[in-house]
């Protein structure tokens, strides 16, 4: 494909005698700042009323306004929700980067712009709808300063045209993105939406193959994004204490969070908040209040992004020695350092499973889609309390900051479970306990919540070198007792962790690993590898860390086993190296990419079919 | 006929606890520290109260200082957390278990150097918990350097003279919304003893500084928190005397001698002004008064500054009665119906 070289390609325009219908991408580039979300909300809400599995990347800057943006929105009948490269449909609406969009397209792409962007001038091979932004907006939005917003809205109409996207439910999408109490906003909305559509019905003839006819695959789906998805994972978890530092991409998760709890978790009698979210002066300060609170009883939460882990890990190492429950949602961007804050990333996985000095390591869950940011959600908070120790969720960017079609989410069925907490009548009948005893032979000790009102009940929690009954110890064989515990405790968690996703095709040479958003590019690719060179493949995708026995039973099942990665040095691989046989190390081979975007399928195949040297 | 010596009955507080509920293990901190005798008064406080040992939960940072929790309130769980930042982990604590007395102990190296961003978030937040700061301006554990309450021209052991002004963690305290704030000096029992019960009472942020030389690394002639330095420079503010909410508060004091501030539980702190109009409830007249005594090489000491209004950080939070820790699951985990309504709202 060429980038930006024009291609000599001869024209099609009018020649399409086949329609592309329902497999597609829709790239709105704009600028950030202009409000441009409300208006791709609605484009993607509408296809996905019309039953049309949908899916949307916001690629946008660190920035507040000024700086290029764009919105992908891919319609797939086949049900392919991860990032199409190829772009089919752009909307131009940035002057600045318009001319690169433009070049960067593939042949007989089509493209909607603002009209004194003379973009058709540029090449020969595209389809060009020129609109008169300027012009259309002024009669439906008298009030100039809104203008600006409301344009954004013309270009949906425009787009419902010429793709056959129903304007009745682009009517429904805009009513819900704005609610009731914005009822005059959606009406100005709606006027721009219809003027663009009746513009290009006057106007255009339609050239290019795209378009849109209802399905029925959405029916009983959700749209939502992994944040919020995780906030309310969080909320029926039954956090008690949430704790916080703005960053980019994970403050949604607990600004959402705060949005919920103040609807569902005020005491329905008094009104008093059954939770405590406080807004720490930095990370150090949000993961301290966490260990603070899951020490004496909460359920305890922070979360985060790359930086913050980094800043986190003092205090996670003390989590992981003394045993105090804690769960942190990292929802992964690009480092190292500042990095690209607002790309998607898997570069904190090796950091974070061994956050902190001395020998520490920590479970960690890798949620795919939203369904599993809230059931993880809810089984980390068990883990964290079953075990006494810091859990991680493994979220990124492209899952948390993303609207997905999802499943609705299940109830939990489970109760809650708190471990082993001992009460004042425990202590009673038992005359005492030692807090860091392995009495289960799990490695998990007992404790004890601070204010038990026991004279029993008391122990000194310490960083420093502990014995059995937490008294300061720096003698040898306390300090490997303790570790040896530590590690089997991590042993017991390995089949306590959710068990991966497997599917494995007999005969299948080939075995493919991978985590959290990769997932819908391996889904994909593995369709790409089997229709085009006919290579079938088995899947595993691991849940949780520590992996389980399900993940060696599948390597030496397999000659070669594909390892994706959205990192350069192949942390997963490497996460995997070290619980893994030499005999099963050897069969791993990496696939990798680190560009800041979600992981695309094509990417993924074009590197298997590079290493299998087809 | 044989006489059977009755064993004298054991001496018990309120509650019926002896003083030896109240200890804790044996210090390892060196002989003559400060810190020592601050252990003790606590341990005296907290039984001469009647508190349950077990209602307070202990908090720390790294260093000497940080060590000495271990040394009292063994019936109480304790944390010795990371350096500087024991005020987080008091704070997560505090409102995961409203209930909670929180005692913190810490030193001027790890409440001024490494956790001063915490301790001002502290403050500003008005954490209800009483917050010690055994204050000797030095390292003890690393062998001797300046921490960030050193005073300007102090030196150390080698001579080395420290060029950069001291944090005074009173002034800040109390211009940044700690409700009680207290300074005092390790040696002086009764009027250490006043404070702590005072602020036991406190329902809000108690700092109280406390001047506890070194006896190691700094309680030598260049050093300004010595225990020489400190007999003659120390300015007590005015005599104290804390009367407990249970006891009969009329105790006789000339009337215009003595300012009486109620406290949350209605237990009464008695300050008897010496020969300055002192008002303790007043925040410009705490810094000025810190102020002049810095000018004029002098250790004020008393309290400083007290604030029974200001609601403090878990009342601002609205957090319910019960301790989050132990609400039922029936309080935390909204019904079945909550979810189905909320996945309606994303169809």
């Amino acid at each position: 494909m060429s980038t930006l070289e024009v291609s000599p390609a001869e024209p099609r325009l009018g020649e399409f005698d086949q329609s592309v219908i329902n497999d597609f991408s829709i790239q709105v580039a704009t600028v950030n700042g202009s409000g441009s979300q409300t208006a791709n909300t609605v484009l993607m809400r509408a296809i996905f009323q019309m039953g049309i599995p949908v899916s949307g990347k916001n690629m946008f800057p660190s920035n507040i306004a000024g700086l290029p943006t764009w919105f992908t929105i891919r319609a797939s009948k086949h049900g392919y929700i991860g990032r199409k490269k190829e772009i089919d449909f752009l909307v131009a609406m940035n002057p600045e980067t318009a001319r690169e969009d433009v070049m960067k397209l593939d042949s007989g792409a089509a493209v909607v712009y603002d009209e004194p962007l003379k973009l058709n001038a540029l090449r020969s091979d595209l389809h060009f709808y020129p609109v008169p932004f300027d012009k259309l907006v002024g009669p439906v939005c008298p009030e100039a300063k809104l203008r600006k917003l409301v344009r954004n809205m013309i270009y949906d109409g425009v787009v419902a045209n010429l793709l056959s996207i129903e304007m009745e439910e682009v009517r429904k999408a805009l009513v819900k993105q704005f609610g009731k109490r914005k009822a005059k906003a959606a009406e100005l909305n709606w006027g721009a939406a219809q003027a663009g559509y009746d513009y290009a019905a006057k106007t255009f003839t339609k050239t290019d193959p795209f378009r849109v006819e209802r399905m029925n695959e959405t029916a009983g789906k959700i749209i939502i994004d992994g944040n919020s998805a995780a906030a309310l994972g969080c909320m029926f978890a039954g956090v008690t204490v949430v704790t916080w530092y703005p960053i980019t991409p994970s403050s949604s998760l607990v600004e959402t969070l705060i949005g919920y709890m103040r609807r569902f978790r005020l005491d329905p009698e008094t009104r008093k908040a059954t939770y405590a979210i406080v807004q720490a002066e930095d990370e150090l300060a949000s993961i301290g209040m966490a260990i603070g609170a899951g020490w004496a009883g909460a359920r305890a939460m922070t979360s985060t992004a790359g930086p913050g882990i980094s800043l986190m890990s003092e205090f996670v190492g003390l989590g992981y020695y003394a045993e105090i429950p804690a769960v942190i949602f990292d929802v992964q961007r690009v480092g190292p350092s500042t990095g690209l804050p607002t790309r998607t990333s898997q570069g904190d996985l090796l950091s974070t499973a061994l956050l902190s000095h001395g020998d520490t390591k920590h479970p960690l869950y890798f949620p795919s889609s939203p369904e599993e940011c809230f059931t993880m959600a809810i089984d980390a908070f068990d883990l964290a309390e079953q075990f006494q120790t810091p859990v991680f969720v493994m979220t990124d960017l492209d899952l948390g900051m993303n609207n997905w079609m999802a499943d609705p989410f299940p109830y939990p069925t489970e109760p809650i479970r708190r471990g082993k907490v001992l009460s004042a009548e425990d202590l009673e009948r038992l005359g005492g306990f030692a807090r860091y005893k392995d009495v289960d032979g799990d490695g998990v000790g007992y404790r004890t919540l601070p204010a038990t009102p026991h004279p029993a009940a008391a122990y000194f929690t310490r960083g420093s070198g502990h014995n059995e009954n937490a008294a300061y110890s720096e003698r040898e064989d306390d300090y490997i007792n303790n570790m040896d515990r530590l590690a089997r405790k991590f042993e017991t968690m390995r089949g306590r962790v959710p068990a991966p996703q497997i599917d494995v095709k007999d005969g299948a040479e080939i075995g493919v690993i991978a985590v959290g958003t990769s997932h819908y590019a391996v889904e994909e690719s593995r369709d790409q590898l089997l229709r085009e060179y006919e290579i079938a493949t088995s899947y595993l995708r691991p849940k949780a860390y520590p992996f389980n026995q399900e993940l060696s039973d599948f390597i030496r099942r397999h000659e070669r086993v594909y390892v994706v990665d959205q990192n350069r040095d192949a942390q997963l691989l490497g996460l995997m190296r070290l619980e893994l046989s030499p005999e099963e190390i050897a069969k791993l081979r990496s696939v990798r990419y680190y560009g800041g975007l979600p992981l695309d399928a094509r990417t993924v195949t074009d590197e298997i079919i590079r290493q299998e040297g087809k | 006929m044989s006489t059977t010596l009755t064993p004298p009955p054991k001496k018990v507080n309120r509650i019926g606890l002896e003083v030896l509920s109240y200890k804790g293990g044996k210090t390892t901190l060196c002989a003559g520290c400060g810190h020592n005798s601050i252990s003790e008064r606590i341990v005296e406080c907290f039984y001469e109260l009647g508190i349950q040992p077990w209602s307070v939960a202990k908090f720390s940072g790294i260093g000497c200082s940080s060590k000495s929790p271990a040394y009292f309130l063994g019936l109480a769980h304790g944390f010795n957390a990371v350096h500087g930042r024991m005020p987080a982990v008091a704070t997560g604590a505090l409102l995961a278990n409203r209930h909670i007395l929180g005692l913190g102990v810490t030193g001027d190296g790890d409440t001024a150097s490494i956790g001063i961003g915490q301790f001002m978030h502290m403050v500003r937040r008005n954490v209800p918990m009483i917050y010690i700061i055994e204050d000797n301006g030095v390292y003890g554990l690393t062998k001797g350097q300046f921490s960030a309450t050193a005073d300007l021209g102090s030196t150390l052991k080698s001579g080395t003279p420290n060029d950069l002004p001291p944090f005074d963690c009173c002034a800040l305290a109390l211009k940044w919304g700690a409700t009680f704030v207290g300074r005092s000096f390790s040696g002086d029992k009764k009027q250490l003893q006043a404070l702590l019960k005072a602020a036991i009472a406190h329902d809000g942020l108690s700092v109280i500084d406390v001047i506890s030389p070194c006896v190691t690394f700094n309680d030598h002639e260049g050093s300004t928190k010595s225990y020489s330095y400190m007999k003659d420079h120390e300015e007590a503010l005015h005599e104290l005397d804390f009367v407990p909410a249970y006891e009969d508060i009329s105790v006789d004091i000339p009337e215009g001698e003595v300012m009486d501030v109620q406290m949350h539980d209605g237990s009464h702190l008695r300050i008897r002004k010496l020969d300055r109009d002192y008002n303790p409830t007043s925040k410009l007249a705490a810094l000025s008064a810190l102020e002049e005594a810095e000018a004029r090489g002098e250790v004020l000491t008393g309290v400083l500054y007290v604030n029974t209004a200001k609601p403090n950080f878990v009342q601002m939070l609205n957090l319910a009665d019960e301790a989050l820790a132990t609400l039922p699951e029936s309080k935390v985990r909204p019904p079945r119906e909550v979810l189905d309504q909320v996945m309606e709202e994303l169809r």
